[in-house]
């Protein structure tokens, strides 16, 4: 009885030995695939909560201090903003493009998939780098030399933003922008490691885990993103 | 996490790309325009109907063969809406006693 199961046993492990990919403590590599990419969905549902907690903090801010943060909100430079949208979602489809090919065996199409989300999230830092040193000048940053005098809120004339409560919103903006910049660098060494494995040949048809899972937490922060940009940039831009 | 359909899917990410751009550009524009309180209902909608399309499309949810990425999905958004939910549900109702 042994003998038999035993038999059947390695003549199974012997049917898929033939994939150098298939870890050995999986049986089947959609079962590896399954698994890796659970993982990522529980850890994206981890950064959910984290992001979850920034942003109900900014709820609760924004209803107490809605005219300061609607102030505040609109000294930021909502053009920028809109174009980082667009080059988020334009680095999503190239994502996704870069899955694709990894599925269907175009190399070529996978390495400049690969490249091109790159220069993507390299202009977004660009463009966000750009925004931060415009309110490093404006003495917008939450610190010493933080100023917000005279600021009229949105929609009531002769009334101005308390510059205490406008220095809460631009805390919350630095640490929710921050932490996503954060986020696009890591995304950006993933890619890179990607990119250095797509160049190797190591992904097939059988074979392209990594791109996938890297995809989807790309994807995450562009989700992120697609949040922060009408919380922040456009709380009341109505002239 | 296999691809659902034989055919090639580029003309569907193409067109959810297009789709995102467009809500993109609604909610910059409209942001513009006096709606009052629906300032804020509107851009939040337009966002949560982008962020649907890219978890459900791009990240690839509709058509997951692991019934258990679905469940993630479904628990992550559940505690969201109970952590914003309940502490709202505080600070919403401080005024009332």
């Amino acid at each position: 009885m042994p003998d038999s199961f035993a038999a059947g046993f390695s003549q199974d492990a012997h049917t898929e030995a033939h994939n150098p990919a298939l870890l050995h403590h999986f049986a089947q590599p959609q079962q590896q695939r399954d698994a890796a990419s659970l993982g990522m969905w529980v850890f994206l549902a981890t950064e959910v909560m984290f992001f979850g907690g920034m942003f109900c903090a900014y709820l609760i801010y924004r209803l107490w201090y809605f005219g300061d943060f609607a102030a505040a909100s609109k000294t930021l430079n909502a053009g920028l903003g809109a174009t980082n949208t667009a080059v988020l979602i334009c680095s999503s489809l190239t994502v996704v493009l870069a899955v694709w090919a990894a599925q269907t065996a175009r190399r070529t199409l996978l390495i400049a998939s690969l490249i091109l989300t790159m220069i993507l999230g390299l202009a977004f830092l660009g463009i966000k780098s750009i925004e931060y040193k415009d309110k490093f000048e404006e003495h917008h940053v939450p610190g010493a030399s933080f100023s917000f005098d005279r600021e009229p809120i949105p929609g009531h004339p002769g009334q101005y933003a308390n510059p205490r409560h406008a220095q809460i919103f631009f805390s919350l903006y630095f640490i929710m922008t921050g932490l996503h910049a954060l986020h696009m660098i890591i995304g950006l060494g993933i890619f890179l490691w990607l990119l250095i494995m797509a160049w190797q040949g190591r992904f097939t048809p059988e074979y392209h885990t990594p791109v996938e899972i890297g995809g989807l937490y790309w994807h995450f922060v562009d989700i992120i993103w697609i949040y922060l940009f009408p919380l922040l940039y456009l709380i009341d831009r109505h002239p | 996490m296999s691809a659902p359909s034989k055919s090639s899917p580029l003309k569907m990410y193409f067109s959810i790309w297009v789709a995102l751009l467009v809500g993109t550009y609604v909610t910059y524009r409209v942001a513009s325009i006096d709606l009052q309180p629906f300032n804020a209902a509107i851009a939040l909608t337009i966002a949560t109907i982008k962020a649907t399309l890219v978890a459900l499309f791009f990240m690839h949810v509709k058509g997951a063969s692991e019934k258990l990425t679905k469940l993630v999905v479904i628990a992550a958004l559940f505690f969201l809406a109970l952590l914003l939910g309940l502490t709202m549900s505080d600070y919403a109702t401080r005024l009332w006693s």
